[in-house]
Protein backbone atom coordinates (compact mmCIF):
# COMPACT_ATOMS: atom_id res chain seq x y z
CA UNK A 1 0.00 0.00 0.00
CA UNK A 2 1.18 3.60 -1.01
CA UNK A 3 1.82 6.16 1.91
CA UNK A 4 -1.16 7.83 2.76
CA UNK A 5 0.18 11.32 1.70
CA UNK A 6 0.45 9.90 -1.58
CA UNK A 7 -2.83 8.06 -2.17
CA UNK A 8 -4.53 11.08 -1.31
CA UNK A 9 -2.47 13.91 -3.38
CA UNK A 10 -5.18 13.86 -5.86
CA UNK A 11 -7.83 14.31 -3.11
CA UNK A 12 -5.93 17.39 -1.51
CA UNK A 13 -5.28 18.82 -4.71
CA UNK A 14 -8.59 18.54 -6.05
CA UNK A 15 -9.87 20.15 -2.68
CA UNK A 16 -7.89 23.18 -3.26
CA UNK A 17 -9.47 23.77 -6.78
CA UNK A 18 -12.89 23.43 -4.80
CA UNK A 19 -11.72 25.90 -2.14
CA UNK A 20 -10.49 28.17 -4.78
CA UNK A 21 -13.62 27.56 -7.13
CA UNK A 22 -15.29 28.78 -4.27
CA UNK A 23 -13.81 31.91 -3.40
CA UNK A 24 -13.87 33.00 -6.74
CA UNK A 25 -17.49 32.05 -7.61
CA UNK A 26 -19.36 32.98 -4.56
CA UNK A 27 -22.15 32.63 -7.20
CA UNK A 28 -21.92 29.19 -6.96
CA UNK A 29 -20.63 29.09 -3.56
CA UNK A 30 -24.35 27.55 -1.68
CA UNK A 31 -25.22 25.73 -4.30
CA UNK A 32 -21.94 23.66 -4.61
CA UNK A 33 -21.65 23.21 -0.47
CA UNK A 34 -25.68 21.95 -1.19
CA UNK A 35 -24.50 19.51 -3.54
CA UNK A 36 -20.95 18.33 -1.57
CA UNK A 37 -23.76 18.00 1.26
CA UNK A 38 -25.83 15.84 -0.65
CA UNK A 39 -23.34 13.67 -2.17
CA UNK A 40 -21.77 13.20 0.91
CA UNK A 41 -25.12 11.81 2.48
CA UNK A 42 -25.75 9.71 -0.22
CA UNK A 43 -21.95 7.97 0.26
CA UNK A 44 -22.42 7.67 4.01
CA UNK A 45 -25.92 6.17 3.47
CA UNK A 46 -25.34 3.91 0.67
CA UNK A 47 -21.93 2.90 0.39
CA UNK A 48 -21.11 1.27 3.43
CA UNK A 49 -24.16 -1.36 3.42
CA UNK A 50 -22.89 -2.30 -0.61
CA UNK A 51 -19.61 -3.18 1.18
CA UNK A 52 -20.57 -4.73 4.02
CA UNK A 53 -21.94 -6.87 1.58
CA UNK A 54 -19.15 -7.33 -0.35
CA UNK A 55 -17.24 -8.61 2.97
CA UNK A 56 -19.39 -11.20 3.25
CA UNK A 57 -20.00 -12.35 -0.32
CA UNK A 58 -16.18 -13.02 -0.42
CA UNK A 59 -15.95 -14.77 3.02
CA UNK A 60 -19.03 -16.92 2.34
CA UNK A 61 -19.44 -17.28 -1.28
CA UNK A 62 -16.80 -20.51 -2.61
CA UNK A 63 -15.17 -19.65 -5.56
CA UNK A 64 -16.40 -22.49 -7.33
CA UNK A 65 -20.00 -21.51 -6.84
CA UNK A 66 -19.57 -18.24 -9.04
CA UNK A 67 -17.27 -19.61 -11.64
CA UNK A 68 -19.83 -22.58 -12.30
CA UNK A 69 -22.84 -20.01 -12.55
CA UNK A 70 -20.99 -16.67 -13.82
CA UNK A 71 -17.91 -18.44 -15.34
CA UNK A 72 -16.31 -18.34 -18.80
CA UNK A 73 -18.50 -21.47 -19.61
CA UNK A 74 -21.55 -20.37 -17.79
CA UNK A 75 -22.78 -19.36 -21.49
CA UNK A 76 -26.71 -17.74 -21.59
CA UNK A 77 -27.40 -18.51 -17.80
CA UNK A 78 -24.69 -16.75 -16.95
CA UNK A 79 -25.51 -13.94 -18.78
CA UNK A 80 -28.91 -13.83 -17.46
CA UNK A 81 -28.02 -13.94 -14.18
CA UNK A 82 -24.92 -11.01 -14.62
CA UNK A 83 -28.37 -8.97 -16.08
CA UNK A 84 -30.55 -9.73 -13.33
CA UNK A 85 -27.76 -9.03 -10.90
CA UNK A 86 -27.06 -5.81 -12.48
CA UNK A 87 -30.97 -4.46 -12.90
CA UNK A 88 -31.81 -5.35 -9.37
CA UNK A 89 -29.11 -3.66 -7.43
CA UNK A 90 -29.80 -0.12 -5.78
CA UNK A 91 -27.17 2.75 -5.96
CA UNK A 92 -25.30 4.95 -8.36
CA UNK A 93 -23.00 3.22 -11.41
CA UNK A 94 -19.69 3.70 -8.93
CA UNK A 95 -21.24 1.33 -6.63
CA UNK A 96 -21.10 -1.41 -9.40
CA UNK A 97 -17.26 -1.50 -9.83
CA UNK A 98 -15.94 -2.79 -6.37
CA UNK A 99 -18.72 -5.39 -6.90
CA UNK A 100 -17.87 -6.08 -10.28
CA UNK A 101 -14.04 -6.75 -8.71
CA UNK A 102 -14.93 -9.31 -5.88
CA UNK A 103 -17.05 -11.05 -9.19
CA UNK A 104 -14.40 -11.28 -11.12
CA UNK A 105 -11.86 -12.49 -8.17
CA UNK A 106 -14.34 -15.10 -7.79
CA UNK A 107 -14.15 -16.05 -11.29
CA UNK A 108 -16.92 -14.70 -12.98
CA UNK A 109 -16.30 -13.99 -16.63
CA UNK A 110 -15.25 -10.59 -18.06
CA UNK A 111 -18.32 -10.85 -20.70
CA UNK A 112 -20.25 -11.95 -17.67
CA UNK A 113 -18.76 -8.85 -15.53
CA UNK A 114 -19.38 -6.19 -18.72
CA UNK A 115 -23.45 -7.56 -18.55
CA UNK A 116 -23.78 -6.44 -15.35
CA UNK A 117 -21.92 -2.87 -15.37
CA UNK A 118 -24.74 -2.35 -18.13
CA UNK A 119 -27.70 -3.31 -16.27
CA UNK A 120 -26.28 -1.70 -13.58
CA UNK A 121 -25.71 1.71 -14.87
CA UNK A 122 -29.08 1.39 -16.55
CA UNK A 123 -31.72 -0.80 -16.50
CA UNK A 124 -33.11 -0.36 -12.79
CA UNK A 125 -35.86 -2.52 -11.98
CA UNK A 126 -36.99 -1.10 -8.71
CA UNK A 127 -36.77 2.71 -11.07
CA UNK A 128 -39.07 1.17 -14.01
CA UNK A 129 -42.46 2.08 -11.98
CA UNK A 130 -41.29 5.10 -10.80
CA UNK A 131 -39.85 5.93 -14.86
CA UNK A 132 -43.07 4.98 -15.95
CA UNK A 133 -44.96 7.45 -13.91
CA UNK A 134 -42.78 10.39 -14.58
CA UNK A 135 -42.09 9.97 -18.11
CA UNK A 136 -45.17 7.43 -18.93
CA UNK A 137 -45.16 3.48 -19.57
CA UNK A 138 -44.16 3.90 -23.15
CA UNK A 139 -41.06 5.82 -22.57
CA UNK A 140 -40.10 3.25 -19.78
CA UNK A 141 -40.33 0.41 -21.78
CA UNK A 142 -39.25 1.50 -24.89
CA UNK A 143 -35.97 2.16 -23.35
CA UNK A 144 -35.56 -1.04 -21.27
CA UNK A 145 -35.95 -2.94 -24.59
CA UNK A 146 -33.19 -0.84 -26.36
CA UNK A 147 -31.34 -0.75 -23.13
CA UNK A 148 -30.94 -4.81 -23.06
CA UNK A 149 -29.65 -4.84 -26.83
CA UNK A 150 -27.62 -2.60 -26.44
CA UNK A 151 -26.52 -3.87 -22.87
CA UNK A 152 -25.67 -7.12 -24.73
CA UNK A 153 -23.58 -5.35 -28.07
CA UNK A 154 -21.52 -3.23 -25.95
CA UNK A 155 -20.46 -5.99 -23.42
CA UNK A 156 -19.64 -8.21 -26.80
CA UNK A 157 -17.96 -5.60 -28.50
CA UNK A 158 -15.71 -4.39 -25.37
CA UNK A 159 -14.63 -7.64 -24.94
CA UNK A 160 -13.66 -8.01 -28.71
CA UNK A 161 -11.59 -4.79 -28.46
CA UNK A 162 -9.68 -4.93 -25.29
CA UNK A 163 -6.96 -8.00 -25.78
CA UNK A 164 -6.84 -10.81 -23.52
CA UNK A 165 -3.26 -9.52 -22.09
CA UNK A 166 -5.68 -6.42 -20.44
CA UNK A 167 -8.61 -8.43 -19.16
CA UNK A 168 -6.05 -10.46 -17.53
CA UNK A 169 -3.96 -7.94 -16.18
CA UNK A 170 -7.68 -6.47 -14.56
CA UNK A 171 -8.05 -9.73 -13.26
CA UNK A 172 -4.75 -10.01 -11.49
CA UNK A 173 -5.76 -6.05 -10.06
CA UNK A 174 -8.97 -7.83 -8.77
CA UNK A 175 -7.40 -9.90 -6.70
CA UNK A 176 -5.39 -7.37 -5.23
CA UNK A 177 -8.02 -4.71 -4.66
CA UNK A 178 -10.77 -6.29 -3.67
CA UNK B 1 -36.95 3.27 0.70
CA UNK B 2 -34.48 1.32 -1.80
CA UNK B 3 -31.73 2.49 0.77
CA UNK B 4 -34.24 1.18 3.32
CA UNK B 5 -34.20 -1.96 1.89
CA UNK B 6 -30.75 -2.17 1.10
CA UNK B 7 -30.11 -1.65 5.25
CA UNK B 8 -32.51 -4.58 5.92
CA UNK B 9 -30.64 -7.14 3.78
CA UNK B 10 -27.23 -6.12 4.75
CA UNK B 11 -28.62 -6.40 8.60
CA UNK B 12 -30.17 -9.64 8.03
CA UNK B 13 -27.22 -11.23 6.16
CA UNK B 14 -24.69 -9.91 8.90
CA UNK B 15 -26.70 -11.14 11.66
CA UNK B 16 -27.34 -14.72 9.65
CA UNK B 17 -23.27 -14.37 9.08
CA UNK B 18 -22.48 -13.51 12.99
CA UNK B 19 -24.91 -16.29 14.27
CA UNK B 20 -23.17 -19.06 12.15
CA UNK B 21 -19.47 -17.73 12.95
CA UNK B 22 -18.04 -15.02 14.50
CA UNK B 23 -14.20 -15.49 12.61
CA UNK B 24 -15.68 -15.54 9.02
CA UNK B 25 -17.94 -12.38 9.86
CA UNK B 26 -14.95 -10.44 11.40
CA UNK B 27 -12.72 -11.09 8.08
CA UNK B 28 -15.93 -9.71 6.52
CA UNK B 29 -15.94 -6.53 7.82
CA UNK B 30 -12.18 -6.56 7.50
CA UNK B 31 -12.48 -6.55 4.32
CA UNK B 32 -15.29 -4.30 3.93
CA UNK B 33 -13.46 -1.90 5.31
CA UNK B 34 -10.04 -2.49 3.29
CA UNK B 35 -12.01 -2.05 0.12
CA UNK B 36 -13.54 0.49 1.31
CA UNK B 37 -10.52 2.73 2.21
CA UNK B 38 -8.76 1.50 -0.96
CA UNK B 39 -11.37 3.67 -3.14
CA UNK B 40 -12.20 6.27 -1.04
CA UNK B 41 -9.46 8.59 -2.60
CA UNK B 42 -11.09 8.51 -5.97
CA UNK B 43 -14.49 8.86 -4.22
CA UNK B 44 -13.64 11.93 -2.45
CA UNK B 45 -12.16 13.38 -5.77
CA UNK B 46 -15.27 12.61 -8.36
CA UNK B 47 -17.65 13.97 -5.43
CA UNK B 48 -15.61 17.47 -5.27
CA UNK B 49 -15.93 17.68 -8.91
CA UNK B 50 -19.51 16.81 -9.05
CA UNK B 51 -20.29 19.57 -6.90
CA UNK B 52 -18.43 22.28 -8.97
CA UNK B 53 -19.75 20.65 -12.10
CA UNK B 54 -23.46 20.62 -11.25
CA UNK B 55 -23.36 23.94 -8.74
CA UNK B 56 -22.43 25.47 -13.00
CA UNK B 57 -25.25 23.30 -14.53
CA UNK B 58 -28.47 23.68 -12.76
CA UNK B 59 -31.87 22.56 -14.15
CA UNK B 60 -32.15 26.25 -15.98
CA UNK B 61 -29.75 25.84 -17.64
CA UNK B 62 -30.65 22.11 -18.97
CA UNK B 63 -34.05 23.38 -19.90
CA UNK B 64 -32.88 26.11 -21.81
CA UNK B 65 -30.75 23.96 -24.19
CA UNK B 66 -33.21 20.97 -24.22
CA UNK B 67 -36.60 23.07 -25.17
CA UNK B 68 -38.79 23.14 -27.81
CA UNK B 69 -37.64 22.64 -31.21
CA UNK B 70 -33.98 22.02 -30.29
CA UNK B 71 -33.82 19.40 -32.99
CA UNK B 72 -30.32 17.51 -33.52
CA UNK B 73 -28.42 20.19 -31.72
CA UNK B 74 -31.09 19.60 -28.48
CA UNK B 75 -30.21 16.15 -28.91
CA UNK B 76 -26.71 16.20 -28.46
CA UNK B 77 -26.20 18.90 -26.01
CA UNK B 78 -28.86 16.62 -23.98
CA UNK B 79 -26.42 13.73 -24.39
CA UNK B 80 -23.59 16.05 -23.43
CA UNK B 81 -25.54 17.01 -20.10
CA UNK B 82 -26.58 13.32 -19.17
CA UNK B 83 -22.24 12.32 -20.09
CA UNK B 84 -21.22 14.93 -17.65
CA UNK B 85 -24.06 15.00 -14.70
CA UNK B 86 -24.08 12.84 -12.14
CA UNK B 87 -27.77 12.69 -10.79
CA UNK B 88 -29.62 9.97 -9.01
CA UNK B 89 -32.68 8.58 -11.00
CA UNK B 90 -35.12 9.54 -8.25
CA UNK B 91 -33.97 13.35 -8.64
CA UNK B 92 -33.85 12.84 -12.31
CA UNK B 93 -36.80 11.18 -13.38
CA UNK B 94 -39.37 14.22 -12.06
CA UNK B 95 -36.72 16.86 -13.43
CA UNK B 96 -37.03 15.18 -16.59
CA UNK B 97 -40.94 14.41 -16.47
CA UNK B 98 -41.24 18.17 -15.28
CA UNK B 99 -38.93 19.14 -18.81
CA UNK B 100 -41.16 17.08 -20.97
CA UNK B 101 -44.18 19.00 -19.72
CA UNK B 102 -42.06 22.12 -19.99
CA UNK B 103 -41.92 21.60 -24.01
CA UNK B 104 -38.73 19.49 -23.77
CA UNK B 105 -39.25 16.21 -27.08
CA UNK B 106 -38.71 13.34 -25.80
CA UNK B 107 -36.04 12.16 -27.82
CA UNK B 108 -33.75 15.27 -26.23
CA UNK B 109 -34.83 13.69 -22.62
CA UNK B 110 -33.99 10.20 -23.55
CA UNK B 111 -30.92 11.29 -24.38
CA UNK B 112 -30.16 12.82 -20.88
CA UNK B 113 -31.64 10.24 -19.29
CA UNK B 114 -29.93 7.56 -21.20
CA UNK B 115 -26.53 9.15 -21.10
CA UNK B 116 -26.44 10.36 -16.99
CA UNK B 117 -27.30 6.79 -16.37
CA UNK B 118 -24.84 4.66 -18.60
CA UNK B 119 -22.25 7.45 -19.32
CA UNK B 120 -20.14 8.74 -16.74
CA UNK B 121 -17.48 10.98 -17.81
CA UNK B 122 -16.91 12.29 -13.78
CA UNK B 123 -16.48 8.94 -12.69
CA UNK B 124 -14.23 7.87 -15.48
CA UNK B 125 -11.00 8.11 -12.90
CA UNK B 126 -12.42 5.64 -10.72
CA UNK B 127 -13.84 3.12 -13.57
CA UNK B 128 -10.24 3.39 -14.78
CA UNK B 129 -9.06 2.41 -11.95
CA UNK B 130 -11.27 -0.74 -11.78
CA UNK B 131 -11.26 -1.39 -15.46
CA UNK B 132 -8.31 -0.12 -16.81
CA UNK B 133 -7.83 2.82 -19.01
CA UNK B 134 -8.55 0.92 -22.95
CA UNK B 135 -12.53 -0.96 -21.60
CA UNK B 136 -13.10 2.37 -19.29
CA UNK B 137 -12.98 4.54 -22.47
CA UNK B 138 -14.27 1.79 -24.69
CA UNK B 139 -17.19 1.34 -22.42
CA UNK B 140 -17.78 5.09 -22.44
CA UNK B 141 -17.91 6.19 -25.72
CA UNK B 142 -19.61 2.93 -26.91
CA UNK B 143 -22.47 3.77 -23.95
CA UNK B 144 -22.14 7.60 -25.67
CA UNK B 145 -23.38 6.68 -29.06
CA UNK B 146 -25.94 3.67 -27.59
CA UNK B 147 -27.42 6.71 -25.88
CA UNK B 148 -27.92 8.74 -29.41
CA UNK B 149 -29.68 5.76 -31.16
CA UNK B 150 -31.81 4.42 -27.96
CA UNK B 151 -32.80 8.73 -28.19
CA UNK B 152 -33.93 8.43 -31.35
CA UNK B 153 -35.63 4.90 -30.94
CA UNK B 154 -37.48 6.30 -27.59
CA UNK B 155 -38.60 9.36 -29.56
CA UNK B 156 -39.82 7.41 -32.10
CA UNK B 157 -41.49 4.93 -29.70
CA UNK B 158 -43.46 7.35 -28.03
CA UNK B 159 -44.50 9.32 -31.38
CA UNK B 160 -46.18 6.06 -32.11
Amino acid sequence: MKPVLRRYAAVMATAAVFIVFLLLLPLYRVKAVEIIGFQAETMLLVIPPIFVLLGLLDVWVPREQIMRFMGPGSGARGGLLAFLLGSFAAGPLYGAFPVAAVLMKKGASFNNILIFIGAWSTTKIPMLLFESSALGARFALARLAIDIIGIIVIAAAIEALVPAEEVRRLYAQAEKMA
Amino acid sequence: MDTLLLYLVTAICLLWSYLKNREKTRTAMKKAFKAFENILPQFLVVFLLVAMGMAVLDTETISLVLGKNSGVFGVLAASLIGSITLIPGFVAFPAAAALLQGGAGATQIAAFISSLMMVGVVTLPLEIQFFGKRAAFLRNLLAYVFSLIAAVFVGWAVSL
